[in-house]
C-alpha cells in the first residue's frame, strides 16, 4: 500500500505493509532514525514522537493512524519550548547512552508545551512513560526545570 | 560534534602521504608521528586547518569514556576543549588493547584507569611535535613557546596546529614523553567541562547500531527456543510466509534457531512470530526457578571449594561454638536481565577483503576470530565498525560473543553474500539468558562477650561466570572462579577468623557479568550482614565497620576516608523524622571505594519510598568529575530498580517474564534524590562504571531495619511483600 505522510513539515509517500507502525515506517523507510525502538509495547517510551503536537509511542501507531496528521520527529523539532529543552539537556549533560533520550525529549517538550512550570510530581507523572536504563533521571528532572527557567525568562 | 566512524580514513587507507599528521604507537610500540596513515594506528590526528581528533579505543556506552580519553589528550596537548573531535578506534589490539587485559575490549571499569598514561603521553607527544616545529619555523627557544587552547604562541607570533605540519612530520618524537605535573592539570578535575556526546544524542544524529542501514541489507529475527539449550527438530514456514515483506526462513548451522529474513524490521518481526518450530528438548534446561533454588540451597550447605587460602570450616565452626553470640545470615539474590535500552542487534557485511560488523562493540577481540571463525576467515580479515551503544551494563560483553555469533550464522545462513542486520526484539532479549545468576549464601558470625567481632563462616552458592570462558585462565583458581566471591573473599574487614566457600551450580541457562559482576550480590550479603552483627552487637553500624578497618592499610584508610564522607554529608548523626530510617553501606569494587547512606520513609499503610541517597566515592583523581557523578548516579539508580522488583524466573525452564510490563524498570517516580561526593585524592584512576551500585541495595535495606525492625535479605524486595511509592 502506499500512504500520504506528513513528516517533520515534509510531504512523504511511502509503501508499506497496513497495520505497520509508524516507528518502523520512520525508521526503515524514511530513514528518520532518532526516533528508537526500545520495547515494541508502548512500555518504554524510546519510539516517542509528536502527531498534531501531541507524545504518542510510535510503535503503536499503525500508520494509517497518521495520514491526515503531522508528524515531528527529534530531527524537525524546531520551536522556543524544544530548543529550551534541548539547550538544558545538554548544560546538565543528561545524556548517558543516549538511546532514549530523543523520546525524553518529546515528552519533555510536550510537557512544558501543555505546563510551562511543572512541578516535581507533575514530571514524575508525566514522564513515567520514558525509560532510562542508564537511570538518568535526576538529570532528566533538573534539565525540564531548567528548560522551564529559560522559558520563563 | 560529531563522531564519524568511517573505518577508511585510517585503517584501510591509501598508502599514500596525507596533509594529516597522526600521532601514535609504531610497529615497535615507541611513540611516532606520519603524515602517512598505514605506518601506524593513530591515538590523535591533526588536520591541516588545525582540527585535533581524538582516537578512542573504547566503546561508549554512555560511560563517558569519548569524553575522558578526549579529556587526557586535551590536557597534555592543550588542545581547545570545544572543537576537539572524536572517533572510535578500528579493531585492532596489538594498537588499541586494554592494558588491563591485554586484549581489545571494555569492561570492569578499566577505561580510565588504563588509558589515563597511554592517552596523555599520545597527547604529550603531539604537542612536543608541535612545538618543535613552531619553534624551527619562527627560529626561536621551544622554552618560548606556549599552548593554549590549539594555539602554538611565541612572542607576537601564533600559528593553529595545521600551519606546522609540514615541519612537524620531520621531527622524531621523544622516546619518552614528558608529562605535566598535576598542578598545572587545566582539564582533567574540570567540574564545568561537558560531555563530547551530548550533542549527537540530543538531536536525533547519534548513530547506534540499530541505525546502520548499508546497500541491499535484509533484515532478520531469529526464532529461538523457550529453553535454554534446546535445538531445532525442524520448522513451518506455512504461515510466516503469508506476511508481507518474508523473504525466507532457514536454521542456523548450529541447530540453535531459525532465521527468518524480510524486506524490514517489522515483517521480520511478524513473520519469525508466525513461524512454527519444533524443538527438541533432550539437553535443554526444564527445571523452574524454585528448583533451581532448593539446589543452590542444597550446594550452599557443603562449600566444593575454599575461597580462601586461610579458609578452614572446621577450625572457624570451633570458634562459632565458643562464641558468645552467633548470628546467621541466608542471603538470596535471583536471575537479572540486563536489559540495555537498545535490543541487541548488528549488522553483517561483505566486503572485498572479508566482512564488516557494524556494532556497538564492546569486545572486539572476542568478536573478531567468533566471527572470523563461523566464516572460514582471519580474524584480520572481519573488519570492526564501532559505533554508539545503547547500553550495555555488561550485555554486550559475552564470553562467546553470542549475538555476533548469531548474525554471523544467519549470515552464512542467507549465502554469505547479502548483508544481513540481525535484529532482537525486547523480548528475545529478556528470555535470552546471560543472566547475572541467581545466589544463595549461608553466612555465621560469632560475637564474643564484648561484641567484638570474632568469626565469620561465608558460604555462597552460585553458577560460575568465567569457567568454560576464555577468561578462565586468568580468573579461575583452584576451582574459584573469582567473580563468585569477589567482596569476600578479598574483604578489608580484619576479622579474626574468616572461611569462604563456594559450590557451582550446574545448568545450561547462560549466565553473565552483570553490571559490578559478583559485588552486585556479595556486597549485598556482606554490608547486610555486618549491619545484623552490629545491631546484635549493640553498636552503631558505622562505628561497629570502623573497628574492623582501623588496622590502618591503605584500603581501610580508603574505605574509612568514604565511609566518613557519606556519614557526614547524610548527616548520620542527625535525628530523623518519624517513619524514616538510615542506612549504610561501605564497599570496594574495582578499585574504587564507595560508601552510600540511604534514607527512606515508610506510609502510614506500610508502602515504602526510597528518600534520597548520599554517596561518597573515592576513584583517584577525578578525571571527569560531572561524568563520575553521573556514573554514580547511574550506578545507584540500576542497583535500586533491580532491588525493589526485578527477577528473571523459570517455569518448567521457560522464561516467565515477556516484556517491560513483567521486569518493569525503575522509573522517574520512583527515583529519589542522590547526592555524590568526590574524594580529593592524588592516586591514579579507578572505575567508576560500576563501583556505586553494589552499595545501594544492603544501604536500603538495612534503612529499612533501622525504620521498621524487619529484616529483608532476599531480594528483589516486591517479592517478599513490600510496597513501593
Amino acid at each position: 500500500m502506499k500512504y500520504q505522510l506528513s513528516v517533520n513539515d515534509e510531504k512523504k509517500e511511502v509503501e508499506a505493509e497496513p497495520g505497520t507502525p509508524l516507528l518502523w515506517v520512520l525508521r526503515d523507510e524514511l530513514n528518520l532514525t532518532g526516533t528508537k525502538f526500545g520495547c515494541g509495547v508502548a512500555a518504554c517510551g524510546a519510539c516517542t514522537v509528536h502527531v498534531n503536537g501531541e507524545p504518542v509511542r510510535s510503535c503503536q501507531t499503525p500508520i494509517e493512524a497518521v495520514e491526515e496528521n503531522k508528524v515531528t520527529t527529534i530531527e524537525g523539532l524546531e520551536d522556543r519550548v524544544s530548543d529550551a529543552v534541548v539547550a538544558a539537556w545538554r548544560e546538565l549533560d543528561v545524556v548517558q547512552c543516549g538511546y532514549c533520550q530523543s523520546g525524553q525529549i518529546m515528552s519533555a517538550v510536550g510537557l512544558l508545551t501543555e505546563n510551562k512550570k511543572p512541578t516535581d510530581e507533575d514530571i514524575d507523572n508525566y514522564m513515567s512513560g520514558n525509560v532510562c536504563r542508564c537511570a538518568t533521571y535526576q538529570r532528566i528532572r533538573a534539565a525540564i526545570h531548567l528548560a522551564s527557567d529559560k522559558l520563563e525568562g | 560534534m560529531t563522531i564519524t566512524t568511517t573505518r577508511r580514513t585510517f585503517l584501510i587507507g591509501a598508502t599514500a602521504a596525507s596533509s594529516s599528521l597522526f600521532i601514535g604507537l609504531n610497529a615497535s610500540k615507541s611513540w611516532a608521528a606520519t603524515t602517512t596513515e598505514t605506518e601506524l594506528n593513530p591515538f590523535v590526528k591533526i588536520d591541516a586547518d588545525g582540527t585535533v581528533t581524538a582516537i578512542i579505543k573504547h566503546f561508549e556506552m554512555g560511560q563517558g569514556t569519548t569524553t575522558g580519553l578526549t579529556t587526557l589528550i586535551a590536557e597534555e596537548l592543550d588542545a581547545d576543549w570545544e572543537n576537539i573531535q572524536v572517533q572510535f578506534a578500528p579493531a585492532n589490539a596489538k594498537i588499541y588493547a586494554n592494558l588491563a587485559f591485554g586484549a581489545q575490549g571494555t569492561g570492569g571499569s578499566t577505561a580510565i584507569a588504563n588509558s589515563f598514561i597511554q592517552y596523555r603521553k599520545a597527547g604529550a607527544t603531539a604537542r612536543d611535535v608541535l612545538v618543535k616545529a613552531a619553534a624551527q619555523k619562527w627560529g626561536v627557544e621551544t622554552a618560548s613557546i606556549t599552548v593554549e587552547n590549539s594555539i602554538l604562541k611565541s612572542g607576537e607570533k601564533s600559528a593553529h596546529f595545521g600551519e606546522v605540519l609540514e615541519i612537524a612530520r620531520t621531527i622524531t618524537p621523544p622516546a619518552e614523553p614528558k608529562l605535566k605535573s598535576k598542578i598545572n592539570f587545566k582539564l582533567i578535575g574540570k567540574e564545568t567541562l561537558r560531555r563530547k556526546d551530548s550533542e549527537a544524542k540530543t538531536n536525533g544524529t547519534a548513530v547506534f547500531a540499530m541505525d546502520v542501514k548499508v546497500p541491499g541489507m535484509v533484515y532478520c529475527c531469529v526464532a529461538r527456543p523457550q529453553n535454554f539449550g534446546a535445538l531445532v527438530k525442524s520448522f513451518d514456514k506455512s504461515d510466516a510466509s503469508k506476511i508481507g515483506g518474508f523473504i525466507d526462513a532457514r536454521t542456523l548451522p548450529n541447530n540453535a534457531g531459525v532465521a527468518v529474513y524480510a524486506k524490514n524490521t517489522w515483517a521480520a518481526k511478524q513473520a519469525r512470530d508466525a513461524l512454527r518450530v519444533e524443538w527438541d528438548l533432550s539437553k535443554a534446561e526444564t527445571r523452574s526457578t524454585k528448583q533451581l533454588e532448593e539446589a543452590h540451597a542444597d550446594l550452599v550447605k557443603k562449600p566444593e571449594f575454599k575461597a580462601t587460602k586461610n579458609t578452614d570450616f572446621e577450625r572457624t565452626d570451633k570458634m562459632l561454638q565458643n562464641a558468645a553470640k552467633v548470628i546467621e545470615g541466608d542471603f538470596f539474590v535471583p536471575f537479572l536481565a540486563h536489559e540495555p535500552m537498545e535490543p541487541l542487534n548488528c549488522v553483517i557485511e561483505p566486503t572485498p577483503t572479508g566482512v564488516r560488523v557494524h556494532d556497538g562493540c564492546q569486545f572486539p577481540s572476542i568478536t573478531k576470530p567468533t566471527v572470523a571463525a563461523v566464516l572460514g576467515l582471519k580474524p584480520e580479515q572481519v573488519e570492526i565498525n564501532t559505533v554508539y551503544a545503547g547500553g550495555s551494563f555488561g550485555r554486550r560483553a559475552t564470553t562467546t560473543s553470542d549475538y555476533h555469533l548469531e548474525a554471523s550464522l544467519a549470515f552464512v545462513a542467507f549465502g554469505g553474500t547479502t548483508p544481513v542486520k540481525l535484529v532482537w526484539m525486547r523480548e528475545d532479549q529478556l528470555a535470552g539468558g546471560y543472566y547475572r545468576p541467581m545466589a544463595k549464601h549461608k553466612i555465621r558470625a560469632g560475637l564474643d562477650g564484648d561484641g567484638k567481632l570474632q568469626c565469620w563462616d561465608h558460604r555462597v552458592a552460585t553458577k560460575s561466570i568465567i569457567k568454560g570462558s576464555p577468561f578462565e585462565g586468568a580468573l579461575v583458581h583452584d576451582g574459584v572462579d573469582h567473580t563468585s566471591v569477589e567482596g569476600i573473599a578479598d574483604t578489608h574487614y580484619a576479622i579474626h577468623d574468616f572461611s569462604v566457600g563456594l559450590s557451582d551450580l550446574q545448568s545450561p541457562v547462560p549466565v553473565l557479568w552483570w553490571r559490578s559482576v559478583g559485588h552486585t550480590h556479595t556486597a549485598f550479603a556482606m554490608e547486610t550482614m555486618m549491619d545484623m552483627v552490629a545491631r546484635e552487637a549493640g553498636k552503631d553500624p558505622i562505628a561497629f565497620r570502623k573497628e574492623l578497618l582501623s588496622n590502618g592499610t591503605k584500603d581501610q584508610k580508603r574505605l574509612l576516608g568514604v565511609l566518613e564522607m557519606a556519614a557526614s554529608k547524610a548527616g548520620w548523626e542527625k535525628e530523623l523524622p518519624k517513619n524514616h530510617g538510615r542506612g549504610i553501606a561501605v564497599h570496594k569494587s574495582f578499585n574504587s571505594y564507595v560508601a552510600e547512606v540511604a534514607e527512606i520513609s515508610v506510609a502510614e499503610d506500610g508502602s515504602i519510598k526510597v528518600e534520597r541517597i548520599t554517596c561518597a566515592v573515592d576513584c583517584g583523581i577525578a578525571v571527569n568529575p560531572d561524568v563520575i557523578k553521573a556514573q554514580m548516579e547511574s550506578g545507584i539508580g540500576y542497583g535500586l530498580g533491580a532491588m525493589m522488583r526485578n527477577q528473571i524466573t523459570l517455569s518448567d525452564g521457560v522464561v516467565d517474564q515477556v516484556n517491560f510490563p513483567d521486569y518493569e524498570p525503575i522509573r522517574m517516580s520512583d527515583f529519589p534524590d542522590i547526592d555524590v561526593h568526590i574524594i580529593q585524592s592524588d592516586e591514579n584512576p579507578t572505575g567508576v562504571g560500576e563501583p556505586g551500585l553494589p552499595p545501594v541495595a544492603p544501604a536500603v535495606v538495612n534503612a529499612i531495619f533501622d525504620a521498621t525492625g524487619k529484616r529483608y535479605t532476599s531480594l528483589p524486595l516486591t517479592e517478599q511483600g513490600i510496597e513501593f511509592t
